[in-house]
């Protein structure tokens, strides 16, 4: 397989990350999203298990894309998957905490009467989904300023900054871009699971969150492209020569990013599907389509994905205080040898996980009520 | 007071995976019980083993949960906490975990929201595919993540790049194939079978000796034992394959294991018990078998055992090679054709991690004189006495295990649980025992493999991300506190399901009161 050389292959799994993030933005967003909703469109105990339920047959598999994302990166770019979340680490935890949350929160909060007890578990899941996509927002919001981080001559990772640098106007900004975002979503998602109130309930917040959605990435957007300083390979990153952050020159641009745009004409695509995406989302919110409003608000979610992976290219992680050190697709990834088993393995089974996982869709289509879960409490969370 | 992030986060890494392992042989062999049980419903059409299926499923979807919440810190610690190690062997490494994401967690997570959902949309026999799909893929991930594990005990099949600076795949069969990794699946899914039918057979004794559920209770009683005997037999014929591979590949564990300081001549005897004492190099009141540890480790009469002693004379000679490499890879660093540096190299490449163990004692390796050889050679020593005592408790444990198992599969047999009651209550007690062998299990092998974490390629003590030791504290109290309340919640909700008994917990009468 001549073609399939060692640049090809890393552009293959810059492309394979971003599919990954994409599934875990679309399948496990909108059960963040329903968590984080969950005490505004469900006021009664019996709504909120119908929320809850909702997502129950799924949500566990859905989650499996935010692991797979971690052992992806791992694998096909190993000194990403330790910088980033080395150098995120305090944000990290935060992250970490919340996934625990749910899985414990999901299968424990039915199984006793109390309403203390449920309601203390609906706050901690509506907190973790809104805590969740806040932290992924901001860290995103991080790639594009850049982080303050450097190698020491053995390939050590240093990160040189502290927890609350984090969070400044833009990433903040980016954060919230992410929680509407996956309000959104969520809300798309409950259009079509869930009737009456809660339905009612869910179409307001779609309609609304996705109006913020696109008015927010746009600001994010612009912000980005012209409004911060970006950063621009000058010399090395030789796509075909072995992984070493050390080997190439990378300059800071005035409007760097916004140069980013030229390249790639599916970046402006991108915007186009999140912009185009929003609309139609916010316009179906509440009417029958609500099957079309759910793919469109999914498509809204990866356009936003696609146009801030594109427009960083090819850089995953700049460094603020060593910007030649920052890592790109060409020097983070694993050997030529890997990254072909890996993709060996992802064409073997990821179909089988997609068609799998649509039986189970199938399987448990159609919406749920308060009713049918008063007729048989014990066979639902 | 300084703070060592580097203990501190072996302290986090330690706690929350032998937490994560409270959870996972549960689900390890529950699953493999529910496939079992609902199999007999579906031949049978008799609805008690589909109540029994359902009834145990509740306790395993509790336990599940906990089982993913804790997965999920351990997947993001190799990042958040072993950074320089995810660069160094993360092209190897990496790989069976994103398979084991790939190939097993999506299958069991996908479908296990269908064993609990699918009751009613799915045929019989479409069920029953699902609870088997939820078994087989946990077994699976067990699969993967201990070919990972086993290769950080026996690194094959990779080599040091001088561009990267890191380990990268030379043969990913050999990785798959390690012996090593092999035989540590079979041992450890086998001792998740043996905490799967430990927990049926006793909570079972517990009904049994209450006189409740006793239908249910005598039938599950009857399944565990059979599936624990056969189980328990296999855990300990593996255990001892596991010994026969460590001895291949990892000698000083088993010295250290073994408490066997002087090198004996073969057959070496092996020593029932004793009190092992580290700073003067020897085992008081021991009391041996002559022969044994040799026929068992080496299957031979005339293979000698290295003891300790021996090995770390070998370990200082390795450090001084190592040297040599290291040296070498400073010159290529600069000048990459640089020949003769590359030869150096090459001919010391594979003692390159030893040179490295004299970082952990904050030696420049170029510097370091005979004395910090030494230092280092003896710091290859893993803490004696803690191997010596868990293995013993785990293979005491073993044995005990087999005697239970055969006890209750006579019982069960006979049906005469009136006469016998106190095996009952022997059987209620055992409920934490395959636990403690599976904890002590993983400490062997862990604790053992120290002070590597890549057996002869990278210490544990370099291994570390550069975080400040405040920074480790602070998550390492949060998981603390945070898994300490998760603990009690979980346990007080699998009391309080197995006390209400399968008729409450599955909606069969009074409804009103818990819904
Ligand atoms: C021998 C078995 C075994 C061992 C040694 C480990 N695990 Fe595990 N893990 C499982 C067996 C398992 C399982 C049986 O598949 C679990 C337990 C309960 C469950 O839900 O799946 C699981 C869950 C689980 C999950 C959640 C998966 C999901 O959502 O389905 C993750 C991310 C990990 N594990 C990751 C790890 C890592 C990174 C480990 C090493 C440090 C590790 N596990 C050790
Ligand atoms: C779930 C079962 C496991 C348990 C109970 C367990 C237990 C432990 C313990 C007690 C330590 C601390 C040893 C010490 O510092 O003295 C440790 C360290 C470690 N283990 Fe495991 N382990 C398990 C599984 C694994 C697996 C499957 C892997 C890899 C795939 C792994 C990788 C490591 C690493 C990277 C360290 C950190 C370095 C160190 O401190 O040694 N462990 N483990
Ligand atoms: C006669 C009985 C047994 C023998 C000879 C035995 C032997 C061993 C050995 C030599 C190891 C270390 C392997 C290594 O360092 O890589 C080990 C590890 C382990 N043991 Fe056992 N064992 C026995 C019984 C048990 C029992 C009863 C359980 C639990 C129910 C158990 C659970 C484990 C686990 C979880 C590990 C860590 C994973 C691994 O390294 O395979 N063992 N055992």
């Amino acid at each position: 397989m001549e073609w399939l050389d060692y640049p090809t292959l890393r552009l293959i799994w810059w492309l394979l990350i971003g599919v990954l993030l994409i599934g875990f933005a679309v399948m496990d967003g909108f059960d963040l999203g329903v968590a984080g909703l969950l005490p505004f469109v469900a006021r009664t105990d019996a709504e909120r298990r119908v929320v809850i339920n909702s997502i129950g047959p799924t949500w566990d598999g859905n989650q499996v894309w935010f692991i797979l994302g971690g052992g992806a990166v791992f694998a096909a770019f190993p000194l990403l998957y330790a910088a980033a979340f080395s150098g995120f680490y305090l944000a990290m935890f935060l992250l970490l905490v919340t996934f625990i949350i749910r899985p414990v929160g999901f299968e424990f909060r039915s199984k006793i009467a109390n309403p203390r007890w449920r309601s203390t578990w609906d706050i901690l899941l509506c907190g973790g989904g809104l805590i969740a996509a806040l932290v992924f927002g901001v860290a995103v919001g991080n790639l594009f300023v850049g982080v303050p981080f450097y190698f020491d001559p053995d390939l050590r990772f240093f990160y040189t900054g502290h927890f609350w640098q984090l969070f400044t106007p833009f990433t903040l900004l980016c954060g919230l871009t992410s929680v509407a975002m996956l309000l959104m979503h969520g809300a798309s998602f409950l259009g079509l699971k869930t009737e009456g109130d809660i339905a009612r309930r869910a179409a307001t917040i779609q309609r609304s969150t996705a109006l913020i959605t696109a008015v927010l990435f746009l600001t994010c957007a612009m912000w980005a492209g012209y409004g911060m300083e970006g950063y621009h390979i000058t010399a090395g990153a030789d796509p075909a020569a072995g992984s070493n952050p050390l080997a190439k020159t990378v300059a800071m641009v005035p409007d760097g990013w916004a140069a980013a745009w030229g390249r790639f004409p599916f970046t402006w695509l991108a915007t186009a599907l999140v912009v185009g995406g929003a609309i139609t989302t916010a316009l179906l919110a509440g009417r029958r389509y609500t099957g079309t409003a759910f793919v469109s608000s999914g498509l809204t979610v990866a356009g936003i994905i696609i146009n801030a992976g594109s427009t960083l290219f090819p850089f995953f992680m700049p460094s603020s205080s060593h910007p030649s050190m920052s890592l790109t697709l060409w020097d983070a990834s694993s050997s030529a040898t890997t990254l072909l088993i890996m993709l060996g393995a992802v064409v073997v089974f990821m179909p089988l996980i997609v068609v799998y996982t649509a039986w189970v869709y199938r399987v448990m289509r159609g919406t749920l009520s308060t009713d049918t879960i008063a007729r048989k409490p014990k066979s639902f969370y | 007071m300084e703070l060592d992030p580097v203990l501190l986060s072996r302290i986090q890494f330690g706690m929350t995976a032998m937490y994560h392992f409270l959870f996972v042989p549960l689900t390890i062999g529950l699953a493999v019980l529910l496939a079992m049980m609902e199999s007999v419903y579906v031949m049978t059409g008799r609805t008690i083993w589909r109540d029994m299926t359902q009834f145990w499923g509740k306790l395993f979807g509790i336990n599940f949960a906990m089982g993913v919440a804790t997965g999920i810190t351990m997947e993001f610690q190799f990042g958040t906490n072993w950074a320089y190690y995810s660069h160094y062997v993360g092209d190897i490494f990496g790989v069976p975990l994103a398979i084991e994401g790939l190939m097993a967690f999506f299958l069991e997570s996908t479908f296990v929201g269908l064993f609990f959902f699918g009751w009613e949309r799915l045929s019989k026999l479409q069920h029953l595919l699902v609870t088997w799909l939820v078994a087989i893929g946990s077994n699976l991930s067990a699969l993967w993540i201990l070919i990972a594990n086993g290769w950080m005990q026996n690194p094959v099949g990779a080599a040091f790049n001088i561009d990267t600076m890191r380990m990268e795949v030379t043969d990913m069969g050999a990785v798959i194939m390690n012996p090593v990794a092999q035989a540590k699946f079979v041992h450890t899914v086998a001792a998740g079978y043996v905490v799967g039918a430990v927990f049926v057979l006793a909570i079972s004794s517990f009904y049994l000796l209450k006189n409740r559920h006793t239908d249910m209770a005598r039938r599950s009683f009857a399944i565990a034992s059979s599936f624990g005997l056969a189980s328990a037999l296999s855990v300990v014929v593996l255990g001892d394959e596991s010994g026969y591979v460590a001895t291949e590949h990892q000698k000083m564990k088993i010295a250290a294991i073994e408490a066997m300081w002087d090198t004996e001549p073969a057959p070496a005897s092996f020593t029932v018990i004793g009190i092992p004492d580290q700073a003067n190099q020897a085992t008081h009141y021991a009391v041996h078998v002559p022969w044994a540890l040799g026929l068992i480790t080496t299957r031979s009469f005339d293979q000698t055992l290295p003891g300790i002693k021996e090995l770390v004379n070998l370990a200082e000679l390795r450090i001084t090679n190592g040297i040599n490499a290291y040296r070498a890879l400073q010159v290529l660093r600069t000048n990459k054709s640089n020949a003769e540096a590359r030869a150096e190299f090459s001919r010391h490449e594979a003692d390159l991690g030893y040179a490295l163990l004299l970082k952990r004692h904050d030696v420049d390796p170029l510097k370091a004189t005979t004395r910090d050889i030494r230092m280092a050679a003896e710091g290859t020593v893993p803490p004696v006495a803690l191997l010596f005592w868990a293995f013993r408790i785990m293979v005491a444990l073993g044995f005990f295990f087999i005697l239970l198992f055969t006890a209750a599969f006579l019982l069960s047999a006979s049906q005469r649980f009136e006469q016998y009651r106190w095996f009952l209550y022997v059987a209620v007690a055992a409920l934490p025992l395959p636990w403690l062998a599976a904890e002590l299990g993983w400490v062997v092998a862990e604790v053992g493999r120290q002070p590597w974490v890549i057996e002869g390629v990278l210490p544990t003590q370099i291994a570390a991300s550069a975080l400040d030791g405040g920074t480790v504290l602070f998550s390492l109290l949060g998981f603390v506190i945070f898994y300490s309340v998760l603990a009690i919640v979980d346990v007080w909700l699998m009391t309080r399901y197995v006390r209400m008994g399968p008729d409450e917990a599955l909606g069969k009468s009074t409804p009103a009161k818990n819904a």
